[in-house]
């Protein structure tokens, strides 16, 4: 019969308008700015710089080691070196001084969110925020993010990312316990050694 | 049919059928019917189409010459940018290619992720292409909206476990960027016990619509021998009758642990494309199934992969998958150095795309829109 196909089809459309009542599968839609999804704990938007301790200038964790700079495929991170170093507080050296970032910048226009820096950062010190909503009517400065907006705790890690920041502070503490381990046991060996 | 129709009016008008005038019309870019920025400079006698010249470049982006500048690691996610309807798929050609350039070796848990996120992959690419095909057609909202609610789960899924819905950037030379959860399979496995209700809907709403099938039925016929030479592949291949499915004929991956058919198409005409993809939509959920089944622990990475740095030794690969869209390769020239000599993307959209004036000539305008919304292309990789 001519125009059974049309009407199997209205039923179907007549089953999900009245199943959106009953079934929340059937309804999907969400209104954005009032109704809001959680975002997984693997959402990606932006990178971020990390911190410890409460200062952002002494705990930042980051070398400038310029991998992140030299490995970003948009090439967005610009990274200008110190000429000082400062005291290490991640405690990834056992206390010896390191250089840090004196300018660090990302041009978040040219971001493509891609967490490469991330992967390859073997200091743990960039990070992906979770933060979306950033428009802003200044497209030159504005979104060329420098260091004193980049910076972010670890509390904030933990926050956004718990079971990814858990899992990172449990290797960092390894990896200083073993720098720690490694001069006591030389001076042990030398302070052996003299004594022979 | 609309063609005899104005063949007989302009030989009343004129007393013979080829002095009408032409019309030379530009459709797009940025025409509704276009899927992005794609131009067809179509030449009319009456309705009838005698001439059809695409235009590509709009988009290009010059990917290919990006990757020749860049590390083989900062390449991955530039090709999610490619086809960004299926990025994981791509992702897979990509890494194929370095694996075979290299010879590394892939974890068989990385190769099970790889084929699920794959499967998943194909199901939204069809799901969102008969989606549009139909919005072509214009049935506007309803199947699209259907087709992008069951979208729209899937890409749920990529972001909690890549991070990013669209952009996955997700598979590494070697294996994939990271190891899936128990309950990430579990919702998978959730996700495909409730696909086909979807489908059911699917085909209930549109298989045996009387417009669709008048709108499609007999239209854009591809013959075979031309798909052949022009080197069509994918969905639009195997609907004109040719068995030829990359899945099977390599069996990279794992695929030839699988058993799944290929769906043949008779017609070769804008109703069997659709219908191709309807069945295998059908397929990759029996592939699914066994995958979530026999999917086995382990690595999904070796930890000494070297990713950052790597030097191929001087030699060139190809990689070739299946993408939803057709044979999706690519081909890689190493000199030993950090960045590809040379890099080459062999986009099933545009070579598909390529028989557009063929399947158009003699058609209306109104079918234009609908033999170009049945090639399933993205202008992201057609114009790179």
């Amino acid at each position: 019969m001519l125009g059974k196909g049309i009407l199997k089809g209205l039923v179907e459309t007549a089953r999900n308008f009245f199943g959106s009542y009953a079934e929340k599968e059937r309804l999907t839609t969400v209104q954005f700015p009032e109704e809001r999804l959680v975002q997984p704990e693997a959402a990606r938007v932006f990178p971020f710089l990390l911190y410890d301790t409460d200062d952002a200038e002494k705990g930042l964790r980051c070398v400038a080691c310029k991998i992140c700079e030299v490995e970003c495929p948009p090439k967005c991170i610009t990274i200008e070196k110190s000429t000082e170093k400062k005291p290490d507080y991640a405690g990834n050296y056992a206390g010896k001084p390191q250089f840090y970032p004196a300018k660090f910048s990302i041009d978040v226009s040219v971001c493509m969110s891609c967490q490469i820096c991330v992967e390859v950062c073997p200091f743990d010190a960039i990070k992906m925020d979770t933060a979306f909503e950033l428009s802003t009517d200044d497209r030159f400065g504005g979104l060329l993010w420098e260091k004193d907006r980049l910076t972010k705790s670890n509390e904030y890690y933990h926050l956004i990312h718990p079971t990814e920041a858990a899992e990172v502070d449990a290797q960092l503490a390894g990896k200083k316990a073993k720098a720690e381990a490694k001069p006591a046991a030389a001076a042990a060996t030398t302070g052996a050694a003299a004594a022979r | 049919m609309s063609v005899e129709i104005a063949e007989d009016r302009m030989a009343e008008l004129t007393g013979d059928p080829d002095s009408g005038q032409l019309l030379e019309i530009s459709m797009g870019p940025h025409h509704p019917s276009t899927h992005g920025v794609f131009r067809m400079n179509v030449t009319l006698e009456g309705e009838r189409v005698v001439r059809l010249k695409p235009v590509f470049g709009y988009l290009h982006r010059n990917h290919e010459k990006i990757a020749e500048n860049a590390s083989y690691l900062a390449a991955i996610p530039y090709t999610d940018r490619l086809d960004y309807l299926c990025s994981m798929t791509n992702n897979w050609g990509y890494a194929l290619a370095v694996e075979k350039l290299v010879g590394i070796a892939v974890p068989e848990r990385a190769e099970y992720i790889r084929v699920i996120v794959a499967e998943l992959t194909r199901l939204q690419n069809h799901a969102s292409l008969i989606g549009f095909l139909l919005q072509d057609m214009g049935a506007s909202g309803t199947p699209l909206m259907y087709a992008f609610r069951e979208r729209e789960k899937i890409l749920d899924l990529f972001e909690s476990l890549t991070g990013s819905r669209m952009m996955c950037n997700y598979m590494r030379f070697g294996g994939v960027r990271v190891d899936t959860t128990p309950e990430w399979l579990e919702e998978v496995q959730a996700l495909v016990s409730r696909f086909p209700q979807f489908l059911d809907e699917f085909e209930k709403l549109l298989t045996e619509n009387e417009i669709l099938m008048s709108r499609t039925q007999g239209v854009g016929i591809l013959p075979r021998e031309l798909a052949i030479n022009a080197g069509v592949t994918g969905p639009m291949l195997r609907a004109s009758g040719v068995n030829y499915d990359i899945r099977k004929v390599d069996g990279y991956g794992i695929y030839d642990r699988f058993t799944f058919r290929v769906p043949l198409g008779e017609h070769g005409d804008v109703y069997d494309r659709y219908m191709m993809r309807a069945l295998e939509m059908h397929e990759s959920l029996k592939i699914l199934e066994q995958a979530l089944r026999e999917i086995t622990a382990g690595p999904v990475i070796d930890p000494k992969t070297r990713l950052r740095g790597l030097r191929p030794k001087a030699g060139e690969a190809y990689g070739r998958i299946e993408s939803p869209k057709g044979e999706l390769g690519f081909y890689l020239i190493s000199n030993g150095t950090t960045e590809p000599y040379r890099y080459r993307v062999r986009p099933p959209s545009l070579i598909n795309l390529t028989v557009l004036e063929d399947m158009c000539l003699g058609r209306s305008v109104a079918d234009i829109v609908v033999i170009l919304g049945s090639i399933d292309i993205v202008l992201g990789e057609v114009d790179r």
